[in-house]
This record gives C-alpha cells, sequence and structure tokens, in this order.
C-alpha cells in the first residue's frame, strides 16, 4: 500500500461527513482503536490476549512433547534447554502442558462468557425497559444473588453435581451472570428515555422488537467491557476449582490442577507449580489491562 | 429542602420505612440463600438416606430412615421443614466428624475471623495510602503504578500466591512459621476462651506462644490483604479524588493549610463513610479467599472445613459451611448500609 492510498483510507475513516451508515461506523472503531493505541497499558494486554489465541490455536506447533506424554525415567527434572519449566511427578513436560491448558482455558471463559453474558443481557434489558414489577422481581432475584459468596457458591453446586470441566462452567455460570444484569439494566433505564426509541415506538414496533432491535445492540459496549473484564475472574474461579480438584479431571492439563499436583514438591521442585501459576498471572492480567482500556475508550461514561 | 416540615413523626416514619426495606431486603435475601442451599441438596446425585444408613442397610431400615428424614413428604413441605431446622440452629450432623455442623463450625469460626481481620487491616495499611497518592498524582506515573498494581491484584490466584509466599518467605528465608496455627510446642500453653489464638496467648500473659501464633498468621493473611488491596486502593482513589475536587479544599488551601493537612486532615476524612462501606465490602470478600487460603497453609478455619468436607462428600458440612458464609454476606452487606445512611447526612 502506497503513503497515498493509506492517507485516503484515513482521511476516508475519520470524514465528518460521512455518506454511508458503515462509513459512519468504521470511522467510530478506527476513533476508538487511535485512543486504545494511545494506551500502552491497554496494548500489552491486547498483545497478551492474542498470544494466548495463538497459543491455543497452534498448540501442537508450539509444545515440544505431547502434554500427556510420561516419560517415568525423566521425573522432576529442572527448567532446562530440553524441558523448558522442567518436568512434573509423571515426566510429563510441564511448558507442553502449560501451552495446551491455554485452550482449556480458553474453553472456559468462552463457554461461561457466552452462557452468562446474553442471559444478564436479556435480564437487564427487560427489566430496565419494561420497568414495574417485572423489574422489581428481576432485580430482586439479581440482588438475592449478588449478595451470595460466588466462590463458596459454585463449590457447593459443583459438590452437589459432581467434580468436572461441564459442571464447573455450570457453577460458574450460574453465579457469574447478575453484575452482567445490573449493567445491562443500568444502559436500558437510560436509552429508554431517548428520542429514537419514542420514534420507533411510534412506528408501531412492537416491545420484543424495541428491546432486541434496539436496546440490547446499545447495552453491547459496556457488556463487552464488563466481560472482558470479568474474563480475568472466571480464570481465577476456574483455576480454583481446578486446584481443589473439582475442576478439569486429570490428565487434561489444566492450569490450576496443575498447580495442586506441584503442592507437594513446592519445597523440593518449585518449578512444577510455579509456571502454571505465572501462566494464569499473565493471561488474567491481559484480559484485565484489555478490559481497563476498553472501558476508558468504549464506555465514555 | 422540607426541614421546616421535618418534625420527629416524619422523620420517624421515614426511618420506619427505611427499615422496613432494608428488612425485607434481609428477608428476602436469606430466603433466597436457604432455597438455593436446599435445592443444591436435592439435586446431588448421592442418596442422601444412604450416607445415613450406610451402603447394606436392610430395606425397612433404609425406608425408616426415609420416612425420618421426610424425604417421602412434597418438595415444599420439605423446604418447610429445612427452613424450621435451620432457624433453630439444627444443620445437621457431619459425616466426616460425627459432631453437629453448628458445633464445628463454632469451633473453625474464629480461626478464620482472625484470619480475615488481620488480612483486613494489611489491606487497609496498603490499600488506603496507595489509594490517596494515585488520586493526588492523578494521571502521571504514581497513578499510573498504582493502576497496574491493582490490576496485578486482580490477575493473581491467590493459592498460587500463597505457595509462593511458603516457597520463599517460609522454605527459602526462613523469616516466618509455616503452614498450622500455632507450633505443636505451644499448642498446650493456651486455654481457649474467645477461640482467636492472639488474643486468647494476649490474654493469658503467654507472650512467646503469642508471637508463635503471630509467626503463623502473618503470612496467609498478607497473601490475603494483598488481594484486597486493589480494590481498597481502587476505591480509595476515587472518593479522593471526587473529595479534592470540592470547594471546601479549595478554601482550605486559599487559607494557606498545608496539603498533609488538606489531603489527611480534610479530604480522607470526608473519604471516611464510603470507606467504610468498602472496607466491609472487602472484609467479606476475604473471608470468601480465606476457602483457598486456608487449604494452602493448614489453617483450621471454615474455608478449610468446607473444602474438607467437599472432598469427602459431606453435604451438611458444605451446605451448612455455605450457608454461614452467606448469611455472614448479608450481615455484612446490611451494616455497611446501614453505617453509610447513618454517616451520611444527606441520606439520614
Amino acid at each position: 500500500m502506497t503513503e497515498q492510498t493509506s492517507s485516503g483510507w484515513t482521511a476516508w475513516l475519520i470524514t465528518d461527513s460521512p455518506v454511508s451508515r458503515r462509513q459512519a461506523r468504521l470511522g467510530q472503531y478506527y476513533r476508538q482503536w487511535l485512543a486504545f493505541r494511545r494506551n500502552p497499558a491497554a496494548v500489552i494486554g491486547l498483545t497478551i490476549v492474542v498470544l494466548l489465541l495463538l497459543a491455543a490455536a497452534f498448540a501442537p506447533l508450539l509444545a515440544p512433547y505431547d502434554p500427556l506424554a510420561q516419560a517415568l525415567d525423566k521425573r522432576l527434572l529442572p527448567p532446562s534447554a530440553i524441558n523448558w519449566f522442567g518436568t512434573d511427578s509423571l515426566g510429563r513436560d510441564i511448558f507442553s502442558r502449560v501451552v495446551y491448558g491455554s485452550r482449556v482455558t480458553l474453553v472456559i471463559v468462552l463457554l461461561v462468557v457466552i452462557t452468562v453474558g446474553p442471559i444478564g443481557l436479556l435480564i437487564g434489558a427487560a427489566a430496565g425497559y419494561l420497568g414495574g414489577w417485572v423489574d422489581r422481581v428481576l432485580m430482586r432475584i439479581t440482588d438475592v444473588f449478588l449478595a451470595f459468596p460466588r466462590l463458596v457458591l459454585a463449590l457447593a453446586f459443583v459438590a452437589a453435581l459432581g467434580p468436572g470441566l461441564e459442571n464447573a462452567v455450570i457453577a460458574i455460570a450460574f453465579t457469574a451472570w447478575p453484575p452482567y444484569a445490573r449493567v445491562a439494566r443500568a444502559e436500558t433505564l437510560i436509552i429508554r428515555n431517548q428520542d429514537y426509541i419514542s420514534a420507533v415506538r411510534l412506528q408501531g414496533a412492537s416491545q420484543w422488537r424495541i428491546v432486541l432491535r434496539h436496546v440490547v445492540p446499545m447495552c453491547l459496549p459496556s457488556l463487552i467491557v464488563r466481560s472482558t473484564l470479568d474474563m480475568a475472574g472466571i480464570i481465577l474461579t476456574a483455576a480454583g476449582l481446578g486446584f481443589l480438584g473439582l475442576g478439569a479431571q486429570p490428565p487434561i492439563p489444566e492450569w490450576g490442577a496443575m498447580i495442586s499436583a506441584g503442592r507437594e514438591q513446592i519445597f523440593d521442585q518449585w518449578w512444577v507449580a510455579t509456571f502454571p501459576g505465572l501462566a494464569i498471572c499473565v493471561v488474567a492480567l491481559g484480559f484485565n489491562l484489555l478490559g481497563d482500556g476498553l472501558r476508558d475508550v468504549m464506555d465514555a461514561r | 429542602m422540607a426541614s421546616s416540615r421535618d418534625t420527629w413523626a416524619g422523620k420517624s416514619g421515614r426511618w420506619g420505612k427505611i427499615a422496613g426495606r432494608e428488612l425485607s431486603t434481609v428477608a428476602i435475601t436469606m430466603f433466597g440463600l436457604l432455597l438455593v442451599t436446599f435445592l443444591i441438596a436435592r439435586v446431588m446425585p448421592i442418596d442422601p438416606v444412604l450416607a445415613v444408613v450406610g451402603d447394606r442397610a436392610p430395606a425397612d431400615v433404609y425406608d425408616k430412615a426415609r420416612l425420618d428424614l421426610g424425604l417421602d413428604k412434597p418438595l415444599w413441605q420439605q423446604f418447610g421443614i429445612y427452613i424450621g431446622k435451620v432457624f433453630t440452629g439444627d444443620l445437621g450432623r457431619s459425616v466426616l466428624t460425627s459432631n453437629t455442623v453448628v458445633d464445628d463450625i463454632k469451633t473453625v469460626f474464629p480461626a478464620t475471623l482472625e484470619l480475615a481481620t488481620l488480612g483486613t487491616l494489611i489491606g487497609i495499611m496498603l490499600g488506603v495510602p496507595l489509594g490517596i497518592v494515585a488520586a493526588v498524582h492523578q494521571g502521571r506515573w504514581p497513578d499510573q503504578i498504582a493502576r497496574v498494581i491493582g490490576l496485578i491484584g486482580y490477575s493473581i490466584p491467590v493459592f498460587w500466591l500463597g505457595l509462593m509466599g511458603l516457597l520463599l518467605f517460609y522454605a527459602k528465608l526462613g523469616w516466618v512459621s509455616g503452614p498450622g496455627r500455632i507450633s505443636v510446642a505451644y499448642q498446650d500453653f493456651v486455654t481457649p476462651i474467645t477461640g482467636v489464638i492472639m488474643l486468647d496467648a494476649a490474654m493469658q500473659g503467654e507472650w512467646d506462644a503469642f508471637w508463635d501464633a503471630f509467626s503463623h498468621l502473618i503470612l496467609p493473611a498478607s497473601v490475603l490483604g494483598l488481594l484486597s488491596v486493589a480494590y481498597i486502593s481502587r476505591m480509595t482513589r476515587s472518593f479522593m479524588i471526587n473529595e479534592l475536587q470540592q470547594q471546601y479544599v479549595i478554601a482550605a488551601r486559599v487559607k494557606g493549610v498545608s496539603e498533609w493537612q488538606v489531603i489527611w486532615g480534610h479530604a480522607l476524612r470526608n473519604a471516611v463513610v464510603p470507606l467504610v462501606t468498602v472496607i466491609a465490602l472487602s472484609y467479606m470478600h476475604l473471608l470468601e479467599g480465606s476457602v483457598l487460603t486456608e487449604t494452602i497453609f493448614a489453617w483450621p478455619g471454615l474455608g478449610r472445613y468446607i473444602t474438607n468436607s467437599l472432598l469427602n462428600a459431606d453435604m451438611n458440612a458444605v451446605l451448612g459451611g455455605t450457608l454461614v458464609v452467606g448469611a455472614v454476606f448479608i450481615g455484612v452487606n446490611l451494616f455497611s448500609d446501614i453505617i453509610g445512611r447513618l454517616a451520611d447526612p444527606r441520606a439520614r
């Protein structure tokens, strides 16, 4: 691309008089991206998240060994040029397990967000838009859940359902939706009194249509910010469940369970528990930095 | 606005309304908590009858136990019985310890209280100054550093931090004592009065035992405290930024009050009320964080009681513990609401 066309593109994006809806929208994204780019912490966060996605996508290429392959003659080796993060008590390469663990983490986070986001969004938007007793009932339920200790409730849930990855996801989702409903309701209360909603209503749109097509899309930015910030919490909760042996079951390379496996050798073979923990810290920090930066850009209020 | 009409009767009427609203919130939340724990107990795949009579009980014993547990009644009736039992202080018997769950929780709760209290104190001592520094230097590098410290605090798994702390400060440096609440050598020196070992030791003048208990407590409490630093410093920052923009701050500066006095004497004093609310909430979260921390440090508190029971499928103990933690949450929420109302003249 030559200098001429690139500046032409920029001009087209940042023009004050866009001629199409798409141009206006792309222009807005571009301006947000420029604001985002100026925040180094946010860019670091984005880089970490992109690296996590790449690690999960190309795990077989990145990992030098099979994450499940045991080699009992190579047990508990310290980090070296051959095993970068050392080996665990079954002789498995910890670096390879950490790399594959990124897949497990991503699956948990995505499943929780995919279930929790729409539920919270619908509950919040319905409560905020319809108001009255619907609002009171829905928000009371939300408050009840907000008043619960999240981790303890998730623990009790997994205890009842039985340990495992799916049940951990269900338990986390069950305790994670209320903040989303709160955010969506707050947004909806602002949106419902705007002129364009009155205009749509005068045109005879049904309440469902107004909520789904005109209110929900406007709530999305704050919910995206909220869920990005929430992902770190989800990762930590999932790791906590894994650590207690209630999440992903062996031999799945889940980071929390790997820390738990290294707990007995912590004083002699420190690397077994240290590296998966570092991975959790880095990834959680990445989501937090990204969410913090997105909030500044997308959530002006 | 309506101060002339604000007679005593009108005031007490409003107070009655507020009290009524708070009480109904507490009642509804409590009801929700009971319902959820009850339903969890119902969906679990473990047969509660077998947990009582054992696998090899003959059919008539099994049926009798089933009747005794009230499992033949409709679900809503069972729920009513469950509520009645909880309110008379009957949370069932723990299979693991064969004590009643209430007695078990009474023994373990002081340990958790001790841990969460010191953790919160550490969180306040670090978090409040950090937040003030960030607010005073808003937008400049101290603010950025405080922000990143806060985000790091939100990103570290507490059980891993605990392990790393043990590795560094116990195994490598030897600055603190290891897991547990007190060394075996001192175990019999302190007769439990309050259940909080440090308090008991101080009351009985057993200073060696006191310091031993302290060296066991300081690391897990610090690990927990670091968790709350992030939250407390962030909230302190936003309250202080709000206060420092107020006119009285400008007035104080114009009068020539020193900057130190303006920040600590004027602005912080006005930020104390919302801060108390924040600290109450963070105390609540430390009670929850203690679940994982206690596991790492073999700390004989409520958290470890819940996880231990969990791993042994001791559902009465798990649900009892969940219920207690939930009830404490509700209580702390109520407390922080009341404090906020009492201390803020606008809400009064």
